[in-house]
Formats: structure tokens, sequence, C-alpha cells
């Protein structure tokens, strides 16, 4: 990996992300500044609304903010056009989404290596291979979407996150669609590949248990981070969650 | 349930629109050529009405032949005066109006359309008896002078006090212009020439010098009515005349040229069904497209309690919305392409004059049944399948119609084209006219056929066409291509719609290429002059320029050569045909000694020199037909006279040289003299060609309208004829390819909406924006040329049938041109490429958030 332990894999610097004008603003991010350690696997955590969804496509790239700075290890988005943010999409960050992930008339392996192919490039074979065995899909290769369950699509579409080697791994609700067997395979697997790859990775969730994979979780609400806890278990989660119910939800 | 169709009807609305556009362009198509049709028969009706007199008498002659001067009947003097006298008879006139006197404009061109009639006339200054109502001048009174119509002085750039040349079978008239007139209100007869003279003149040169008249007018006296007046002249003057009352008269007159352009009105009106029939498909698409996005939708409606009959309905009741919708707005649309018919014939020198435009109730109720129905019956598909959606469908993510097995398809669309494909085997081996319905029979089915196969045929040949893609393109190659084959029926329904028009556009390619190369052949083969001198229009010229060409230096041999219409007499020939009209041919007249040194005729029985001023020969296929054997003897009526031929010798068909002839002496010694149509000359051994073609245009200046072309440009001018009426049709036919583009454009746009998601996906994980857009542009391209290969294909099959069918009336060579198919195949892929532009800026300007984020 290029970067070095003391710069973060993304970083964001007081960033706002406004929709709407007058009567009708919603401030969906609040003045955010937050990085994310390169290696670590992070959960965002929010109540709806809290603007978790916002923070994560803002730092992705996918969607640019009102106000405030973003980077991807020592690159500003913010300055980037749409070309540049194709290439740092292809070529640094993975993305995994919570549903209709995969292209459809592709094999999985062809789902795996749909990125690479775009770009061009041809797979490092001995990576691609211990990716398909952490994900444990060498036996469906050759499967079309339709004939994989929820879980293994899951898979392949981190495992297609993967593939690139990216600098950081973006995955918006991973486990929203899945049973929570399926979810805790694929929940398993990010934080196994950050383990041990060193493969940052960062996670938009609502649910405590798929937060309690992470090392670190990062609670928004209403546009501003509220709290940041370290190491975190499902019952630790859950209660900090309900002290927000308490204070009731705005939209 | 209404209301959930309209509700969805507006939300779908854009939607609709490229395939609504399809509707409005095809009724339109429909509606404005009814409106010209009926708009041009009032013209006539009007015309003739204003024009004609209270009575009108004819000659009565057995056969009235083609109009050329010089064959036309007469009635005397003595038969004026006889009208002139009877009781109630205010006043009567004699006119003499006859074919064949062409106006040379100023520039020594010959004015007139190619194949309109070019009429000459005598004159009259009062206006009761005449159509004639001058605007400038005065009217020709004496020897020397003539008067001409409007749209002829315009056009040739005459002015009154211009001296002006005339060419007449008689030969060439130079006469002062004295005065300009229209034909009652419109500028001149329906693209015909109108030349008036003194009456004198106009009998010397239309009449052979006959003092007699082609027509008698009367005007009744106050109070007699016409037809009194009518029964009341014809029993003073007998059966020797036709007498018809003016109303009659007017009637028949304005019928006579609009079931002339009628045929026209046919042409317009199976090109306006063929796009109908196109735009058909569009709606197919689209509905297939917006049940399947509505499946979730349409199964919750099930799941509340609509029956199965309840939502085909509520789809069908939408579809009849859209077709009204569309047939209205194609009656509007229909007002326009009245104006473009007007602007096109108006080209062809047709002044429709200021007619307000007939809107009559039948033609818009025709427009919008047509449009309504097939809307209605191109959904009635897609709104069947919806009927089978589960309503457990609503509970499921993946809420899909379930694709039916193509089997069904590939065994309809199998057995139509074996069915298709073995009558036109049959039409092709048993010829003639049941052949030619066989054919006629076989082309339908197997446009069926291969319609109903060609889902089947989408994903193979899609991905063969496309395996080169990802080679060149990479990934975003190969994704176009699963694209395109991943609906099948959408995409064979896409691909359709351009196939029928391909299919006919290479059917009359080949076809016309055909043509050339069998007419070129026979040029060829038959032709043994250097040179034939003729007029453009294939009408009869002066005896004279013959005449001069035989007193020139190197010249050899000069033929005579001229054709005319004629009646056989039922019994004359086998089978006989009974009560019905006796059949009208064609007959040539030949000079038995010389044609045989400038046309190479093979004698199957008999020889040329069998054929003396009593015989006649004639083609085998034409003698078999009609079952003649040598010896029998033949009546033939002509305009103006008649005569019995014996038959005395059978020719192998010589191309465009065929049926029956006679001599040149036999037609004058019938009484009918018109002038030569075909002159074959042939140089001596030896001589200088140019010096000699030079020698013969010379001689032409004082004939405008007469040419010499050697055999090449013969050969050239067969070609650019066919050539100008291939681009018509083909032009006629764009407007189905039109429709059938906007259908590509309809799926694209659909898919691409239905695909947002994936769009956004691909683009998220880094495909760049050009990558997206060549991904749809590749996808719409595979589907051009899937559907340009099908109609390709059926083209030559289709024009290779024809050919064959056709192959005994002179058509004998097939002619593929390779290139112009290369060239459609890659028009075809351009256009593909075009029709991609706007859905594929759309896809790859897809907002990526939202896209992936879109439920």
């Amino acid at each position: 990996m290029s970067v070095t332990s003391t710069v973060p894999a993304a970083r964001a610097d007081t960033l706002s992300k406004i929709y709407g004008q007058g009567e009708a603003e919603v401030r969906a991010l609040d003045g955010v500044s937050v990085s994310f350690a390169s290696g670590r696997f992070t959960a965002i955590m929010g109540p709806s609304g809290s603007g978790k969804s916002t923070l994560m496509h803002v730092c992705a790239g996918l969607d640019d903010a009102t106000s405030g700075t973003v980077a991807i290890g020592e690159t500003d988005l913010t300055t980037l056009k749409d070309a540049d943010l194709t290439r740092l999409r292809r070529d640094r960050v993975g993305f995994i989404f919570q549903s209709f992930n995969l292209v459809p008339t592709l094999t999985a392996l062809e789902n795996i290596t749909l990125p690479l192919d775009i770009a061009g490039r041809k797979p490092d074979p001995e990576w691609l291979d211990r990716i398909i065995d952490m994900v444990g899909l060498r036996d469906r290769l050759g499967s079309k979407p339709s004939q994989l369950s929820g879980g293994q699509q899951q898979r392949v579409a981190a495992a297609r996150a993967l593939v690139t080697r990216p600098e950081i791994i973006f995955a918006d609700e991973p486990t929203g669609n899945l049973d929570s067997r399926a979810g805790a395979e694929v929940l398993g697997f990010l934080r196994e590949s950050a383990d041990t790859h060193g493969q940052t990775v960062v996670m938009v969730t609502h649910d405590p248990t798929a937060a309690s994979y992470a090392h670190r979780v990062i609670f928004l609400a209403d546009g501003k981070i509220v709290d940041d806890m370290d190491d975190p278990t499902a019952d630790r989660v859950l209660e900090r969650m309900k002290g927000f119910d308490a204070k009731g939800r705005r939209s | 349930m209404f209301r959930a169709a309209w509700r969805s009807l507006v939300q779908h609305k854009l939607r609709l629109v490229l395939s609504s556009l399809a509707i409005v362009l095809s009724v339109g198509f429909v509606v404005g050529t009814f409106i010209f049709t009926d708009t041009l028969n009032k013209t006539f009706t009007d015309l003739f009405g204003q024009t004609t007199t209270d009575v009108v008498i004819t000659p009565k002659s057995d056969f009235e032949g083609s109009g050329f001067a010089g064959e036309v009947a007469t009635l005397s003097p003595e038969v004026l005066d006889q009208v002139a006298a009877v009781d109630g008879v205010a006043k009567a006139g004699g006119a003499v109006f006859a074919d064949g006197v062409s106006i040379v404009g100023s520039d020594d061109v010959p004015l007139g359309q190619q194949g309109a009639p070019q009429f000459g006339s005598n004159w009259s200054d009062d206006e009761d008896l005449t159509p004639y109502r001058l605007i400038e001048g005065e009217g020709p009174s004496a020897d020397g002078q003539v008067a001409i119509d409007s749209v002829s002085a315009e056009d040739g750039n005459l002015a009154v006090g211009d001296t002006i040349r005339l060419v007449a079978p008689t030969g060439e008239v130079e006469a002062e212009l004295v005065g300009i007139f229209r034909f009652g209100t419109s500028g001149n007869l329906a693209g015909a020439t109108i030349a008036a003279f003194d009456t004198a003149t106009s009998q010397e040169i239309l009449l052979d010098g006959q003092e007699g008249f082609t027509e008698i007018d009367a005007v009744a006296a106050e109070g007699v009515a016409q037809q009194q007046l009518a029964d009341d002249i014809s029993a003073v003057i007998g059966p020797e005349a036709t007498v018809v009352t003016g109303e009659q008269a007017a009637d028949d007159a304005a019928s006579d040229i609009t079931d002339a352009l009628s045929f026209f009105n046919i042409i317009l009106l199976v090109f306006a069904f063929i796009a109908l029939f196109v735009g058909s498909f569009l709606i197919l698409n689209t509905f297939s497209m917006l049940i399947s996005q509505r499946t979730r939708e349409l199964a919750l409606l099930r799941a509340v309690g609509a029956t199965s009959g309840q939502v085909t309905r509520s789809l069908l009741g939408e579809s009849l919305a859209v077709g009204a919708v569309s047939s209205v707005l194609g009656c509007v649309m229909g007002i326009g392409v009245v104006y473009v018919l007007r602007w096109f014939f108006g080209n062809f020198g047709l002044d429709l004059g200021s007619t307000p435009l007939q809107l009559e109730p039948r033609t818009f109720a025709i427009g919008i049944l047509l449009g309504v129905f097939f809307t209605a019956a191109a959904a009635w598909f897609p709104a069947r399948r919806a009927s089978k959606i589960p309503p457990i469908a609503a509970l499921r993510d993946d809420a899909t119609i379930p694709a039916k097995a193509l089997t069904v398809r590939a065994i309809a669309g199998a057995v139509q084209m074996l069915i298709g494909a073995g009558a036109l085997i049959a039409g092709v081996a048993s010829g003639g006219s049941s052949g030619a319905s066989l054919v006629g029979l076989g082309v339908l089915l197997l446009l069926t056929g291969t319609i109903t196969f060609s889902p089947v045929l989408a994903s193979p040949v899609a991905r063969g066409l496309g395996w080169p893609l990802p080679r060149f393109f990479g990934t975003v190659g190969r994704l176009a291509v699963d694209n395109a084959s991943r609906q099948p029926r959408r995409s064979a329904a896409t691909a359709s719609a351009l196939m029928i028009g391909l299919a006919l556009v290479t059917a009359l390619t080949i076809f016309a290429s055909s043509i050339t190369a069998s007419l070129n052949a026979a040029i060829d083969r038959v032709i043994g002059a250097e040179y034939i001198v003729a007029t453009d229009t294939q009408r009869p010229y002066p005896r004279s320029v013959a005449n001069e060409i035989e007193g020139l230096d190197d010249v050899a041999v000069v033929s005579r050569t001229t054709f005319t219409q004629a009646q056989i007499a039922a019994d004359s020939i086998d089978p006989p045909t009974g009560d019905q009209e006796p059949p009208t041919t064609f007959v040539g007249t030949v000079d038995p000694a010389t044609i045989n040194q400038v046309i190479n005729l093979t004698f199957a029985e008999g020889t040329i020199d069998d054929l003396t001023d009593e015989g006649l020969i004639v083609d085998t296929t034409t003698a078999t037909n009609s079952g003649l054997k040598i010896g029998d003897d033949v009546t033939f009526t002509f305009a103006g006279g008649s005569g019995t031929y014996e038959l005395v010798g059978t020719y192998e068909p010589a191309g465009f040289f065929t049926g029956y002839s006679i001599t040149n002496q036999a037609l004058e010694n019938a009484g009918v003299r018109i002038g030569d149509t075909f002159v074959y000359v042939k140089a001596s051994e030896g001589a200088d060609l140019d010096m000699l073609k030079a020698e013969i245009e010379q001689v032409l200046t004082s004939y405008p309208g007469v040419i010499v072309q050697s055999q090449a440009e013969l050969k050239e001018q067969v070609q650019s004829n066919v050539q100008a009426l291939l681009g018509v049709m083909i032009a006629l036919l764009g407007l189905a390819i039109v429709i059938a583009i906007l259908g590509i454009v309809n799926t694209l746009f659909l898919s691409v909406l239905e695909r947002t998601r994936e769009i956004g996906m691909l683009r998220a994980v880094g495909t760049s924006r050009w990558q997206v857009r060549w991904m749809v542009i590749l996808e719409s391209v595979v589907i051009a040329l899937f559907g340009a290969i099908l109609g390709i294909v059926l083209g030559v099959v289709f024009a290779t049938a024809l050919q064959r069918t056709l192959a005994d009336q002179g058509i004998d060579v097939l002619r593929v041109p390779i290139p112009a198919l290369v060239l459609y195949l890659v028009i075809a892929m351009v256009v593909g490429a075009l029709a991609a532009a706007w859905p594929a800026y759309r896809a790859a300007r897809l907002d990526v958030l939202r896209a992936i984020t879109t439920e």
C-alpha cells in the first residue's frame, strides 16, 4: 500500500451538505470533520435522516459537498472533474451497495473482475485467487447473479470491491437485504480483509450487530458527529442508539 | 380501473411520446392522402363543371385509343349545322381537341411533363362554348397565330408577341403568340399543355385537314333541360354520334383524370399502411416495457382484488387513449401532409389552383379508426401477458412476468416460413397470374414468419454480430452485446421494424437493377442499329424526320416503327373474352424490308419476308397465351380504323420488342396515319459514327423534342428512368424507415431507464461516461444490423422470386447490386449509432448517486 500509516485513508473537514433553500432548507451534513484511519474497519451509525449515507456518498466522490473538503489519501475530491472522479472510483475506491450490485448478464467471476476489465487491466492472478478463496465462491464462479443467493451475490460484490486493491472500500448497508447468517458472513469477511490485508473499510449501517464487527463506530445525528466508539459490541452500540431515540427524530 | 389506467398514462406520458409519434406520422400520411385525393376530385369536377356546355356531342368510335393526333374520329360540319338547327339549342359550336402538339419553350426544349398529354385545340371567343378564358392578348384568328395556357407560358418563358415553335405530327409550326389563357380557373389542364389555333389551322394540324370537329357543344335555350335537349339532338343526328348532357360529360371528364391519378392514391396508401404496420411494433415494444416496469403495481391491483380481465382491460384502455390522441394529432398533421403532396405534384405541373381542402368526415373516421385499431392491436399482446402476473408478485422484490419460452414462437414462425417458402417456389415454378398471387402469398408469409421467428434468432445473431466488439471495445463491447441479446423479444421487435423497411428497399433495388440489366441485355441482343431516333416521351413525330435522315451520307438503313393501341376482336383469340370488353393491346408497326437489319428477331415459324400488308407477326409467348396459330386471322380495331390480319410468323420475345406487329403501310391502309415513334438508323460500313450523329442532330434541330441516341445512351436513359422511379419509391418508404429508427430510439431510451441502477453501479465502479455511451451505441448498432441483415436477406429472396416470376415478361436477368446492399448495411449501422445518440447521452448523464439509490 502506498499510503503511509500517518496519512488517513480518507478525511473530511468541516463538511456541510445543504438541500433546498429558506424554509425548506435541510442540513444533511452540518460541519462534519472526520478521518478514516488506514487499515481500519469503521462503521457509521445513526438514525434515519442523520446524514450517515450522505457522509459516505460525499467521502466516496459520488456526491458533492456544499462546503468543506474531502480527500482520499492526498487527493482533494472537491476539485476533481467527473472524468477524474470516475478514474478515482475505478482505481482507488471500492463499493458495496445494499442491493442490485451486480451486472445480471455477467458471471460471478466476470462481475468480480469488472472494474479491472473496464480499466482494460489484467487481474493479478495470485490476488484474485486469494479473494475468491476468502469469499468462498470458487465453485460458483461461472454462475449468473440470478443463480446465486443474496449472501453469495453480496460476497461477489465484496470481492469486486477488493479486486483493485483500493485504498478504501465504502459499503452502504451491505447487509440490509440479507438474513442474519448471510449478513454475518459478509461482515466477517470485511473485518477479515481489514485485519489480514490492512484493507480500509467504511460501512454505513443502522444495525448495531453489523456495527459490532467494526474497529470503530461513529455516531451521527442531525448531520453532526455525536459520538465515536472504539471496539464496539452490539450491546454498547444498542445502548448508545437508545439515547438518540429518546431525543426524538427529525427528518 | 379506468382511473388507474388514466393515472399511469399521465405518469408515463413521456415514454409514450415516441410510439405516439409513429402513429401520428402514419395516420397523418393516410389522412393527407385522402384529403389530397378528395381535393383533386373536387378540383376537376368543378373545373369541368364550369367549363362544360349543356350538351356535348362526340363522334361514336369503336375504340378511342390513346388519342394521338392523326387517329382521331370527327364529326362533319353538317352535323354542327343539324345540331344548331335543333329546337331548344341557343347556340352550338364545334371544337377540335387532340393530343400531340408540343409547345417549344424559349430555351428550345418542348414543354410539358413526361407522359402528360400535349393538347392542340381550336380557339373560340365565345365563353359559353369554350373552357378557355383569355387572361392576356387576344384569341388566334388567322393562320400563323396561336394562344397557349398560362402555365406553359410561364414555364416556357413565352410572352405575347413572341414567335414560338410548336411541333405537331405533321411537322413543325411557327406561330405568333397572340394570347395566353386559363382552363376555367386552372392554369392548365391537370398538367397537360394546351395550344389553341384558329379553327382552320387546328383542323389542318390535328385532323389532317378534314373540315370536322372532335366535339360539338350546344348551349340550351332558356328553360330547356339538359336531358331533354340531349334526347332531341340525339333524335335528329342519329346513331353516328354520342350525345350526353354537360353534367354527364363533366363527370366523365373529371373521373377520367382522377382515375388516372388514383394510381398515386393507391401507392401512397400502401406506403402509409407499411408505415402503420411498422409503427405498431413500436407500440408493442413500448407497452411491453411499460408493463414490465409496472409489474409490481399491476400485481398490487390483482392483490387488492382486480381480476386478470380487469388488468388487461385497463391496459387496453390505456392503449385506446394513446391511439385516439395520436390519431387526432395525426389528422391535424394530415393537413400538413396535403401541402407537401401539393408541392410534390406541383413539381409535375399539376396546378391544383385554389380549391379549398376537402375535409370529408370519412377521411378522419378512417384515420382515427386505423390509428386506434393498430395501437390497440399492438398493445393487446403485452396486455394479455400482463394479465398473467400473479398477485404474489406484489410482495416479491424481483417481480417479473415469467418469460414464456420461445418454443411456441419458434414453431409458429418456422411453420409460416416453410409454407411461405413453399408458396414462393410453387408460384415461381407455375408462373402466370396464379403464380404471381402464390408468390405474393409466399412473400407475406415469409415476412410474418420471420417476424414471428426473429426473437429466436435475436440472441444468437446478436452474439454472432457482436463477437468482434469485445476485442475492440473490451468489456463495454461485451456488455453491449449482452444487452442486445438480453431481451430477445424486444430486440427482435425493434429490429423487425427496420427489417420490413429494408426488405422492401432491398427488393426494389434489386428489382430495379434487374430491369435495367434485362433491358440493357435486350438492347445488346436485339438492336442492330447504331442510332435510335425517338422523343423522350415515346410519342410519334413527323415522318419527314426519317426522310431527311435517309438523305444523309453514310446512312445504310433507316427503318421506321411506331405503335398504337388497338382492341382485338374477341373471336380472334382463344380463350375468347365473351361479353367482356374486348382486350386492349399495343400493336407495333414495322417496315418488313428493313426491320431485320436493325432488330435481330429469331423466328420460330415463318420469316420476316412473309410479312405483307395483310400479315401479322407475334412473339411466341403472346401466341401461346392467346392460342394463336399460323394462318389464324386477327381483327384489330384502331382509333380511326380497323383491319384483319393473318398470322404469318412467330418470333422469340426480344426484350422490349414483343407483341403484335403489322406493317407501317397496313396501319395507314386501315386509315390511321400517325408519325414515327422509333426510327432505327444503321450506318454504312466504315462510316464516321460521330460525324453521322452530328449530322442527324443537325436534322433534328428543326424538330424539338426528337432526339438521337446511341445504344449506350439508350441504356443510360433506361437506367436513369428506372433509378428515378426507384428513388421515388425509396423516398416513400422513408416514412416507414424513419418510424423504425424512432423505434430504435424508443427501445434504447426505455432500456436505459430500465437499467438505471445497473448503469449507476457501472459508473460507481469506474465506468467512464464515454464507456457508457459506447455501450448504448454499440447495442443499438447490433440491433440495427440484426434488422438490416434480416431485411436484406428477405429482400434478396423477394426480388429473386419476383424476377423469376416475371422472367417471361422480359425481366430475364437477375442483377443483385452488391455495393448497394453493402451500402444499406453501412447506413443501417450509422443509423443505429445515430438513433442511440440521445439515449446514450441520457445514460452517460445519469446522476450516479441517484441511479444507485433509486428504488
